[in-house]
Parts: C-alpha cells; sequence; structure tokens
C-alpha cells in the first residue's frame, strides 16, 4: 500500500531546477515577481491550446505535444496520459476492442471515511469518464495482435480494486484463448483502501493468471509508467517476463514519506526513479514513450519467433547502451537526460510564452 | 497499572491480583480460603467473557499485537516436531524477520516459514520486528521450491506489521520479491495452508499467504494497510485508527462472512496469550484437518483448484 497517489514526478534534469524564460528575464523584476510561483500562475494558461511542462516549467503548444505523445519537447519528461489515449496512440488504428467494459466498481463493504466510497466512485467515474482504474482491450500492434491493459492514474489514482484485478484477469483470459502477448501499462498509487482485503487478495489472483501465460510460453510485457506503487508494483507489475520502464518513472514499494519517516534520512537524488531501477537491475530497459510501440513489436516478435515487423526496426542510433532511447531527428530536443542544456541558448521556451 | 495488559484487560488484571494475593494468604495462614478463590475464579473467568464478547475491531488489532501474543518460534516449537531451521536467500543475507524450515507435522514432514517478532528488545531489533527485507520473501521463496522439489507441504504463519520500507529494501527490490512470492505460491505444486496468527499487514503478509487454506486465529487481523496508516491517508488523522479499523473489516468474523477466509481458529478465553499451549493445541488439531482434506489431490488438481479459489475473490456488479 502506497501513501503515494499525490506524487509529483521526480526532477529528471540534473540542475534544472527553474529556467527563466526570454520573456521572464526582459520583464522588470517587480512584475516577474508576481510570476515567481510556479504553481499559482497555472491557471492564467488557457486550457487546451498551452501545457505546461511539471519539469522544467516550459510552457509548451498542445498541438506539438500530441505529437511529441506528451513528452515534454524541451526536457524530455514524460507526462501522465489517460489510459485511452494511451491505447489509442499504442494500437494500430481502429484495432481496439475493449476487454471488461460491462465490469463496474461497487461498494460491498459500505466504506466510509470522510466521504463514502460510492460517492467517491461517482465522482471519479464523473470527473474521468471511466468506469473504473484500467482500460483493457484487444487489438493489433503492426499488424500482429495483442491484448493490452492500461491503468488510469486519472481514475483514483490508479488504485487496484476489484474491477481492476477482474479487468486483468479477463485480459489474460483473452490472451490464453486467442494465444495472444499481453501488455500491462502499469500507473497506480497501489491497492484501494476502500476495497479493504478485496484489494489485496487482487495482488494474488492477477499473479495466478499471468503464471498461467507462463506455463502457455505467451510472452507479458510489463511497462511501468510514472507512478507505479505499492501493491500493484509488488504484483504485476514486477512479473512481466520483460519489464520496460518510461524515463523518470517513480517506480517501489513503499511511499517515499513512509520510507523518510521510517529512516528517518534524506532520500538519496533519483531514489526510485526508472533509470535507479535500471541501475539496480531491477528493470530490462528504458524506453522512451515515442520509440515504445516499436520497441514493444520488436520484443514480442522475436518472443514469438516470428520476423520483426516492418516499421519497427531497431533504431539506427544504438549510442546510448543503456536504454532504448534514440534520438528522433525530427525532435532535436528530445536528449538523453543526462544532457544538461540549460545553459544553451536552444533551452529558452517557444517565444510568445502567455502570461 | 499493568504494562502487560492492554486497556480493556485491566479489570481482568485486578482480579487476577487479587486471587494471587489471596492464594499467597493462604499459604501462611490456616484460613481457608478455598472458596473465596473459586469464586473470584468464576467471576474473573465471566468477566473476561464479557469483555471478550463484545471486542471493537480496534481493540481486536491491539490483542493481535499484545506483547505477549505468542509469535510464529512458539507453534514451531509446541506444533511440531525435529525442526531444522534453514538460512538465507543465497544471494543476498539471511532476514531474521522471517523463519523456516523442515519440521514434522503429526509425523509427516513439512516445511515451515513464518514472520517472527522477537520478545525482548534485542529480539525484536535483531528480527527487525517481523517487517522483513527482500532477501526475507526470497528465503521464504527458496524453501517454497525445497518443499515442492521434495513434495513436502507448506505451512506458513502469518505475523508483520508490513515489509519492511527502507532504502536498502527499495534498491534490492522490495516489490519484486513480493511479486514473485505471489506467482511461486500461485503455483506450487505442493499443499499450502496460511494462518494469520497475529497481524497481516498488507503485501508483506500476502507475500507469504497464498494458499489452497486461509485461516486466521480469532483475534488475528488481516489488511490492506494498518488501520493508522489508512486513517492517517483517508482520515487525515491517526486518532481516527478505530473508525478505520471498523470500516476496512479487519476481524477474522468479518472477513469469514466475506468469504476472504476460509476458517476461524477459536482462541482461549482471553486470547492465545492468556494459554497458548491450549491456543497451539486448536492450531495443531486445525493444521491437521485441513492438510488431510487435501490430501489425495493430484497436483494439477490442487493447483487447479488454488486458482479458482484466487480467481473467486472480488467484488463487482456484471451489466
Amino acid at each position: 500500500m502506497s501513501d503515494d497517489d499525490t506524487a509529483k514526478p521526480v526532477d529528471r534534469t540534473p540542475g534544472s531546477g527553474r529556467r527563466m524564460s526570454w520573456f521572464e528575464r526582459l520583464i522588470p523584476a517587480r512584475i516577474g515577481a508576481r510570476n515567481d510561483d510556479r504553481s499559482s500562475d497555472r491557471g492564467n494558461v488557457p486550457e487546451g491550446l498551452w501545457i505546461k511542462c511539471d519539469n522544467c516549467g516550459e510552457v509548451l503548444y498542445h498541438a506539438e505535444m500530441d505529437r511529441s505523445q506528451d513528452v515534454c519537447t524541451s526536457c524530455g519528461s514524460h507526462m501522465r496520459i489517460r489510459a485511452r489515449k494511451r491505447l489509442e496512440r499504442l494500437l494500430d488504428a481502429n484495432s481496439g476492442v475493449e476487454i471488461g467494459a460491462e465490469i463496474a466498481p461497487v461498494d460491498i463493504l459500505k466504506f466510509k471515511d470522510s466521504k463514502r466510497y460510492k460517492d467517491r466512485l461517482t465522482q471519479a467515474q464523473r470527473d474521468s469518464g471511466e468506469t473504473d482504474a484500467l482500460v483493457v482491450m484487444h487489438g493489433t500492434l503492426h499488424g500482429e495482435p495483442v491484448v493490452v491493459a492500461v491503468f488510469d492514474f486519472a481514475f483514483m489514482a490508479g488504485s487496484m480494486g476489484s474491477v481492476v484485478g477482474e479487468r486483468f484477469c479477463r485480459g489474460c483470459d483473452y490472451a490464453l484463448a486467442h494465444e495472444l502477448p499481453f501488455i500491462c501499462f502499469s500507473a497506480s498509487g497501489g491497492a484501494r483502501m476502500q476495497e479493504a482485503l478485496f484489494s489485496l487478495l487482487q495482488m494474488g489472483k492477477t499473479s495466478s493468471l499471468l503464471t498461467r501465460l507462463g506455463e502457455r510460453r505467451l510472452p507479458y510485457i510489463s511497462v511501468l509508467t510514472d507512478p507505479t506503487m505499492g501493491g500493484v508494483s509488488a504484483s504485476l507489475a514486477m512479473l512481466g517476463d520483460v519489464i520496460i520502464a518510461e524515463p523518470g518513472a517513480r517506480v517501489g514499494f513503499a511511499g517515499p514519506r513512509v520510507i523518510e519517516q521510517t529512516v528517518r534520512e534524506k532520500l538519496p537524488e533519483g531514489f526510485q526513479s526508472a533509470e535507479f531501477l535500471l541501475e539496480h537491475g531491477a528493470i530490462d530497459l528504458i524506453c522512451d514513450r515515442r520509440q515504445m510501440r516499436d520497441t514493444l513489436a520488436r520484443l514480442l516478435a522475436k518472443l514469438c519467433d516470428r520476423v520483426a515487423p516492418t516499421g519497427a526496426q531497431s533504431p539506427v542510433n544504438s549510442a546510448n547502451q543503456n536504454t532504448a532511447v534514440s534520438v528522433d531527428a525530427s525532435s532535436a530536443t528530445a536528449e538523453d537526460a543526462s544532457v544538461d542544456h540549460s545553459a544553451g541558448a536552444a533551452a529558452d521556451g517557444p517565444a510568445g510564452a502567455p502570461t | 497499572m499493568n504494562p502487560n495488559f492492554l486497556d480493556f484487560e485491566q479489570p481482568i488484571a485486578e482480579l487476577e491480583a487479587k486471587i494471587r494475593e489471596l492464594q499467597f494468604a493462604s499459604d501462611d495462614a490456616h484460613v481457608d480460603v478455598s472458596d473465596e478463590i473459586k469464586g473470584l475464579q468464576e467471576k474473573c473467568d465471566s468477566l473476561t467473557r464479557s469483555i471478550f464478547q463484545k471486542l471493537s475491531s480496534w481493540q481486536i488489532a491491539q490483542l493481535a499485537r499484545h506483547p505477549q501474543r505468542p509469535y510464529t518460534r512458539h507453534y514451531i516449537d509446541t506444533v511440531f516436531s525435529d525442526f531444522d531451521e534453514l538460512h538465507g536467500d543465497r544471494a543476498f543475507a539471511d532476514d531474521r524477520a522471517i523463519i523456516g524450515g523442515i519440521a514434522r507435522l503429526d509425523g509427516k514432514p513439512v516445511v515451515v516459514i513464518g514472520h517472527e517478532k522477537g520478545r525482548d528488545t534485542k529480539e525484536k531489533i535483531r528480527r527487525n520486528f517481523g517487517m522483513p527485507r527482500p532477501e526475507g520473501y526470497r528465503k521464504a521463496k527458496r524453501l517454497m521450491e525445497l518443499a515442492e522439489r521434495f513434495g513436502l507441504p507448506v505451512i506458513t504463519f502469518i505475523d508483520t506489521p508490513g515489509a519492511y520500507p527502507g532504502i536498502g529494501a527499495e534498491e534490492r527490490g522490495q516489490s519484486e520479491a513480493i511479486a514473485r512470492n505471489l506467482y511461486v505460491m500461485a503455483g506450487l505444486k505442493v499443499p499450502i495452508i496460511c494462518t494469520v496468527i497475529g497481524e497481516g499487514g498488507s503485501g508483506g503478509a500476502l507475500a507469504i499467504g497464498v494458499g489452497d487454506r486461509v485461516m486466521m486465529l480469532e483475534y488475528s487481523v488481516y489488511s490492506v494497510i494498518s488501520p493508522e496508516g489508512c486513517a492517517s491517508i483517508l482520515y487525515k488523522s491517526v486518532e481516527k485508527a478505530s473508525d478505520a479499523a471498523d470500516a476496512m473489516g479487519i476481524t477474522s468474523a468479518r472477513l469469514h462472512k466475506l468469504g476472504l477466509v476460509d476458517r476461524v481458529v477459536e482462541e482461549p478465553t482471553g486470547g492465545a496469550h492468556r494459554d497458548p499451549a491450549l491456543m497451539a493445541e486448536s492450531l495443531r488439531r486445525a493444521l491437521v484437518q485441513e492438510l488431510s482434506s487435501l490430501d489425495g489431490l493430484s497436483a494439477e488438481a490442487l493447483v487447479a483448484a488454488r486458482h479458482e479459489k484466487l480467481r473467486a475473490y472480488g467484488q463487482f456488479t456484471e451489466a
């Protein structure tokens, strides 16, 4: 269980802190001071047209962000994205068919804290447009059929309760019945407290289905996205035949606050980041979101002993041995996170940042 | 105030102190007080029963963590015979928060694995208060695989506040260690019987808690997060732990009714710590019974039934 439902992504750019845009440098300090609190001027950004990067503070044009799959074109930070958006970008156009949409949550325990669980569910369903925190689809990826489950962090912090567990299992059922590989993108604060022990037991339930995929030699690829914590991390997310993480994703068992309170010391920089996990041997690779589709297709083709799908060849630039990240020529700003570009002129944001 | 008794046990403590005084007196003097002692004893028993009849979830949580509650080591020494402890994960360390080894139950060899909190301060520190690190779970996994190889049933005892939330534990893959155990236990080709004997704390408990039978001692608790943890997150106040305990339904009676626990093992009047020997005997009988109910199942049938059981956990509506 994690208390991490409000976790902010870790700062991925060493020394980035916050950079001044060209505009801030021009205006007098007295006026500029009003803009100093980065969080308070969020409301000034018109909805839908501009997005601000939580990591570097850069203001980005929406259409460009859509093209870059919500990866900051300035610092490479991977923003959290909704489940359906991810499925839409991952699967071949119009190939996705949803599995388990007919299942909906119930409040079996009549759980009530400061709010009733029933009301929290209604609220979350209204706000997110989803019925629970996992969306599962079968479809094709570079022409090959797959089953893909994606957590939606916007729904109660992607917490795993009975519906998430059952939908995951039905996705596995479908994969078993049709002999397909299974992919899961996790983003979750952990088990859902409001379903108490029912939630905890979903960890065993989902793991048991994965043993059957393993027996049948059907590949299971787990992709860790920001954040994957607690009971989800300690079950289905860490059981992939191949485990991939998005750059900068926070992944761990206990939430950082809980650890700090227990050990009474400051946590090392980058603790529980995808890069930290790679370094400690916990995951297979880190992959930029923009290369994820091709990387998955290539891996699956090899695990299933098929020829590589056309259009999903290995990245030409393999200089970065640690990760599958390759620099996309069309997007010169997708540097490796270790490149400190804060001093360069290119770091100045797009002209005309609104105030 | 007797520090070895909880708040709600104090009236019992007082009566017992009185009985002991009288016993002393009767040793010295030539007055016969045996009738008084008998009367007080009866009063004490009925008082205990009436207090324990209406315990709140929070009081039961406190009993589950009672400083005198029997731990895994006690049951290993009393329920089993011929125990040989086996140590280490063969990779990093021997985590003493988990005890494991081979023993005999009713003469038949079994693998026993359990969390161990440790009794005195020194022992508690050595055992990290029963909070395992990844190497503890990996030791448990190794022993389960050993059990499978030699066809021995696995008996686990759950009693932990949770997996240890530390820097090293994260570095060495706490998540993976727990996840891997769930995976291995789901498919293990020998019978597994899990019993919550005290505190069943979240993923750290479940990591040795996937089995063909899940039992709880009457005054043990099992939950997704501690009542205090839940209270501090959802109620924004640790003071509300009692409310959180009620809301989550952490007691054996409630979880049995919800179908999440197969069997509740009754405790002696006043709880396991009042009569550890009697507790051990009831637990032994329950274990032998449950194990024999799994006798004669093929490995395939056993695992298939376990999968079915795991699959059934969950409540949802279906349109």
